[in-house]
This record gives C-alpha cells, structure tokens and sequence, in this order.
C-alpha cells in the first residue's frame, strides 16, 4: 500500500515525497482578505500563508470565521476585500470549477444517484479531453485501494457506514490530486473511537501523499494530534497561529490558553516586570510571580493580566507543606471538591484559600508512590514560577 | 402478546375501513357496473338493455380520431408542461430569495381559486377574434386563427395543467442539498455540466411525479378540447360526454370508458417501468 501511495502521490503533478524539501513556498496565501455578509464581518483583514506540504489548522468556535477561511480557498467565497491567492497565482473570480484544490465536505456530500466508484471517478470525468474509461476504472480502483475499500465500488453511498462515506470523500477528493486537500469537520459526524483512528489515518495519508491539507475544526484535540501548524480564530481574527506545542507552551492570550487544553487562571494586576520576572498580585492582594508567554505584548505595570497555570504543572501535597517541602515556588492550601480517575491521571478539584477552583491533573506513577487524595480532604498545592505563563486579558 | 397483536390489528382494520369503504363503493362497484354494462345493448329510447354481446368492443374502431387524439395530444401536452414548468420551478426553488419565494408560490396557486369552466372561458376571448388575432392585426398581421385549432387546445392544457407540474418539480428542486452542487464544482464540474449530472437526475422523482399526475388528467380530459379546439379536436373524454349525453348510447360508451381505462393501464405500467429503472436514489420514489 505504500508503494501504491508513492505511486499516488509523486505521478503526474510532481509533488514530492519528501515534505520537507518542498516547505518553504507558500501554498496558500491570505492578503488582508476581509469577507463581509451585511453588516456581519465573518473574516476580517487576514493575512496568512499556508506552507507547502503542511497540515494545517483553522482552529475556533462556530462563528469564528474558520469555515469562511476555507470556502474562501475553494472558491465557495470571494473575499469582499484582499486577496487569496494558491501557489503564487491571484484567486480572485476564479470559479470553484477551476481552482487546483479539493474539499473533504462535512456530512461528505456524496452524490446519492451514484455508486461509490462513479462518485470517486467524477473529478476525472469533469476533465477535457475527458479520460478513457478504462483510465478512469484504473485509478478509481486504486483511489479505493488507498483508502482500504477495495471492492467497495459498485455500493451506493448510503449504504455505507459513515467511516466508510468519509473515506469515499477523501478518495473522490484525492483522485483529483490536488495540491491543496481541505477538509471542513470531517470528523465531526463520526464516533469518538472511529474519530480517534481517522485523525491518525489522516496524519498518515498526509505524510504519505504529500500534499497540504487545510483541515477546520472546532475540536481542539483534533487540530493538536493532526496538525503541523494551527491558526486559531475569533470573531473572523486570526488570534494566534503557530505548531500544537507553541501554541501550548507559549499562548499569547488568556483566549488561546483556555482554547488549547486546560487551564488555570489567576486574574490581577501587574506590580513589578523585571526582564522575564513578573510580579502580579490578584484581587485578594496576593502576590504571584510568573513569566511572560513568548507569543505575548510586552507588559506593563499596572496592566490587567492573567496569570495560566497548566494543570498538570500543579502539584499536589499534604495540608500546610511549605513550597520548600514540595519542590515548588507558590504553596497554597485547599480543600479536595472532586476527583476523576482518567487512567493516564487523575484530575483533582481543588477549591484553594483565596483562588477558588483550581484543577490538578496528577500522573498515574505520582500517584502510586504518594497515595491519592480523597474528596474532601486538605491538602496543598503548589507549582514553580516559571511554569505560571502572564497573559493579557483580551 | 397475542392479545395486543389482535387489538392493533383491529384498529388497523377500522382505520382503513373507510378508505377500503369508499375504494369499493366509488371506484370498483361503478367500474364493475360499467363493465357489465359495456357487454349488453342499447335500448330504442337510449340506455341500457341486458344482454351479452361484444358488438360495442367491435364498433370502438369509429371512434379511433378520439383515441388518437387524446393519445397525442396527452403525452405532448404532458412534454410541453414539463418543458415549460421544469425552469419556472428552478427558478422558483433556486435562484429566488426566500422573501420573494411564497409570494410567487402563491400566484402559481392563485389560478385555482376560479374554476377551470371559466378560466378555460376566458381564453376563448382571448384566442378570438377580438383577442389576440385583433391584437396581430393591429400590428399588420391579417388572418390569423387561433381558436378552434389544436395550437388553441395545446395553449389551453399547458396554461390549466403546469402548476399540477411545477409543485411537484419544486419540491424536488428546494430539497436538493445544495453542498451537492458545490462538490459538483469543487471537483472540476462547470454550472452547466453540473446541472446535468446532479440537479437533473435528482429532480428526476418530482418530473415523474408531476408527468403522471398532468398525464392521467388529461387522459380523461374533455372540457379544454370542448371550449378551445371548437367540436374539431375530439378526446375520448368528450366520446364519453356525447355517447352518455347526448345520444344516450350507454353499452356503446361504457366499452370507449372501459377501453380508455385499458389503455390508460397500459400506458401507465409502460411509464412506471422505465421512471422506476431509471431513478435510483434512496429517497427517489414516484408520487
């Protein structure tokens, strides 16, 4: 199947194997393209580029402007100002008919008059001078072999389960060889378990093939474990773009923070900045110190701030340890409100004096040397300063 | 377990009961009757006197210029409202915003607040003499006649039959996934090309539909021919008018009523038969 994929890949278009020869040219550029509807701005003033070979992400809540973002690629969209352009050539009143790229659609709009194999070969029947028909049978059998529905063919589209429906799509899509690939929610319609071994199918056939695919979603988890580069939106504004782990690691906002995994937020303001030390004290006149996120403004005093701590950087100790007894910077009491076996962890709730609810995700070898906490318990919490991110409030 | 079986089949049975009630009552005991009726003779004085003779199946053949009038002008005036409804209907079902949609929807049902009789009445004026033909002649152009030709009887089925044709190639139009369409030409298809392949064969069920309703209509239409095509244009509806009516001929009309409703079966199991091969969608069913 490998070699099939290759085979799939490198023909005819050129693209390479090797993605990271081919990174370095955009693929996909915004320039402040804005899209209006009415008075609604759905995308405003984006500037972007998508890199050659790259998986990425449009990451937001429903409204954000994500799924505009894309229709805009395929031309479902004309941007009412700026410009997209693919591959170094302007977009602009070019028809989706026309344009080098292809979409994965949400709910997969397969044709329901057709059989699995004449939705998969009607790209190449769209083509002048239209393909043999031998042709044609040839790479649609080999489109289903890629996607491991070999003999699939005859089969009407809602025969199939939706797993099946979305491999359809993605091989009707693919057989075009596009050089862009995007999907809209593909993963939306199906379970968590099938979900979880298409993200990994997806990442697998992108390597394989080569080419960039621009995937929406709403499903944080899903733009973390798929995507070399992630743009996270809101209200049609591009909020933050960089790979899973900058955008973990280093959140510009308390916004992409709480939007990429969990976090912890203490809200006050700024009383000292000395380089990377920074000094916050919170409502209640408790001091913290944290460190500035890299993707984030310089910081003021005086500047309403938040400080994130991740929950997994908490950790947890017996009632009135001091931060020396735990290795820690900050040692807080508190009180046990909930626990959560989640295998891997534990995820404890912890209402702590002067910071109200404070979660603590706890790793399973933690827990089995020190003992677990029990639900209304006393314990202590504590983290060093530099795992405590300052962020704006925006 | 039984007991409930038993009880949801009798309330089955009285649900359906005035529908099988009334299916043989009104529709199968008059048929029989006609039947019977179409073997036996008629009496000096008109109507009907028992016997059993197949000299009215023998004397059909002089009313063949009905049968083949209305088996002429049945499936092309069934084409020409297709022709005509199928764009009116597209236009409706796509290309109109949804402020405008119901208005227009409406004014295609406005017709149907005034009987056919009368509507059909106006366009004898409107075919006249002192219609359109005085209109022409305003403009220079003499000596045309338009009422009492089978162009007169044609205008009159297309105007009192297309919107039996549009609702039903509306809603097959309006409920059409639109993403469709736009994977259709995200995979290279161009409007035109893409209305061929995806918006024709899915609107498929609703042209079906709506050729078989105008089609059986107009099997047994008689009133547009009557007005409109002058005595000249005969369907076997108004064979039947005049053998039951007029001449009082009842054996004699009962065999053109039952031979119509011979070829009606026949024309329409043909129809059923290539519609239902062709169409294959999940949804697709006729009517």
């Amino acid at each position: 199947m490998a070699k099939l994929l290759q085979q799939f890949a490198g023909m005819e278009n050129g693209v390479t194997m090797n993605t990271s020869a081919a990174q370095g040219s955009p693929d996909i550029q915004f320039d402040q393209a804005s899209k209006r509807y009415g008075d609604v701005l759905a995308v405003d003033n984006m500037s972007l580029s998508i890199e050659r070979g790259e998986f990425f992400s449009f990451l937001g809540p429903s409204g954000c402007g994500k799924t505009t973002s894309l229709r805009m690629i395929a031309g479902f969209e004309q941007p009412s100002e700026g410009d997209v352009s693919i591959g170094g050539v302007s977009m602009l009143g070019v028809p989706p008919h026309q344009r080098p790229v292809n979409m994965v659609f949400q709910h997969y709009a397969l044709f329901p008059h057709m059989s699995v194999a004449e939705n998969i070969g009607y790209g190449l029947r769209q083509r002048a001078p239209r393909p043999a028909a031998s042709d044609i049978d040839r790479q649609v059998d080999e489109a289903l072999e890629m996607v491991q529905m070999t003999g699939y063919g005859p089969r009407r589209a809602w025969e199939l389960s939706g797993g099946q429906q979305q491999r359809v799509a993605l091989a009707r899509a693919l057989i075009n060889r596009p050089t862009v690939l995007l999907l809209d929610e593909p993963l939306a319609a199906l379970d968590r378990k099938l979900r979880r071994d298409m993200q990994i199918e997806l990442q697998t056939l992108q390597r394989d093939v080569g080419i960039t695919f621009v995937l929406v979603t709403h499903d944080q988890e899903e733009a973390l474990s798929m995507s070399d580069r992630i743009c996270i939106m809101r209200d049609g504004q591009v909020v933050q773009s960089g790979s899973p782990r900058e955008l973990y690691d280093q959140p510009a906002s308390v916004y992409v923070a709480d939007f990429v995994g969990k976090s912890n937020f203490i809200s006050g303001k700024v009383n000292t900045v000395n380089g990377d030390a920074i000094t916050v004290v919170n409502q209640h006149g408790h001091p913290f110190a944290g460190v500035p996120s890299g993707g984030a403004a310089a910081l003021t005093v005086g500047s309403d701030v938040s400080v994130a701590v991740r929950p997994e950087v908490i950790v947890l100790g017996a009632h009135n340890s001091s931060a020396a007894d735990m290795d820690t910077d900050v040692a807080v009491n508190g009180r046990i409100k909930n626990r959560i076996f989640l295998g891997e962890h534990t995820e404890y709730l912890v209402d702590a004096d002067g910071l109200g609810d404070v979660l603590v995700l706890s790793p399973k070898h933690v827990e089995s040397t020190r003992g677990t906490f029990e639900p209304g318990g006393t314990v202590a919490i504590g983290w060093k300063n530099d795992t405590a991110l300052v962020l704006e409030d925006k | 377990m039984a007991n409930e079986n038993n009880r949801s089949g009798l309330l089955t049975g009285a649900l359906l009961a005035p529908a099988t009630a009334w299916f043989l009552i009104m529709l199968i005991m008059p048929l029989i009757v006609v039947a019977i009726f179409s073997f036996g003779e008629r009496s000096p004085v008109g109507g009907y006197v028992a016997s059993f003779t197949f000299d009215q199946y023998a004397n059909l053949p002089s009313r063949f210029a009905a049968f083949r009038n209305t088996l002429t002008f049945a499936p092309f005036g069934t084409l020409a409202s297709l022709l005509i409804a199928y764009p009116l209907a597209y236009f409706l079902a796509v290309k109109v915003s949804a402020r405008w949609k119901l208005l227009l929807l409406v004014l295609v049902i406005v017709p149907f607040w005034t009987s056919l009789l009368i509507r059909t009445y106006a366009w004898i004026f409107i075919l006249g003499g002192k219609g359109i033909p005085a209109m022409l002649a305003f403009i220079g152009i003499d000596d045309v006649r338009l009422i009492n030709t089978p162009f007169a009887v044609m205008v009159g089925i297309i105007y009192g039959y297309l919107p039996l044709m549009v609702f039903p190639i509306y809603v097959s139009l309006d409920k059409l996934d639109k993403r469709l369409l736009e994977a259709s030409s995200d995979l290279g298809g161009t409007p035109f090309r893409s209305f061929l392949q995806i918006t024709l064969p899915l609107s498929m069920p609703g042209m079906a539909t709506g050729c078989m309703l105008v089609f059986i209509l107009l099997m047994g239409e008689f009133l547009i021919p009557a007005f409109l095509g002058g005595g000249k244009i005969f369907f076997v509806g108004n064979a039947l008018v005049d053998l039951f009516l007029q001449s009082r001929n009842w054996p004699f009309g009962s065999a053109v009523a039952i031979m119509l409703v011979i070829v009606m079966l026949i024309t329409v199991t043909l129809y059923m038969r290539l519609t239902v091969g062709k169409s294959t969608g999940r949804d697709e069913s006729l009517m």
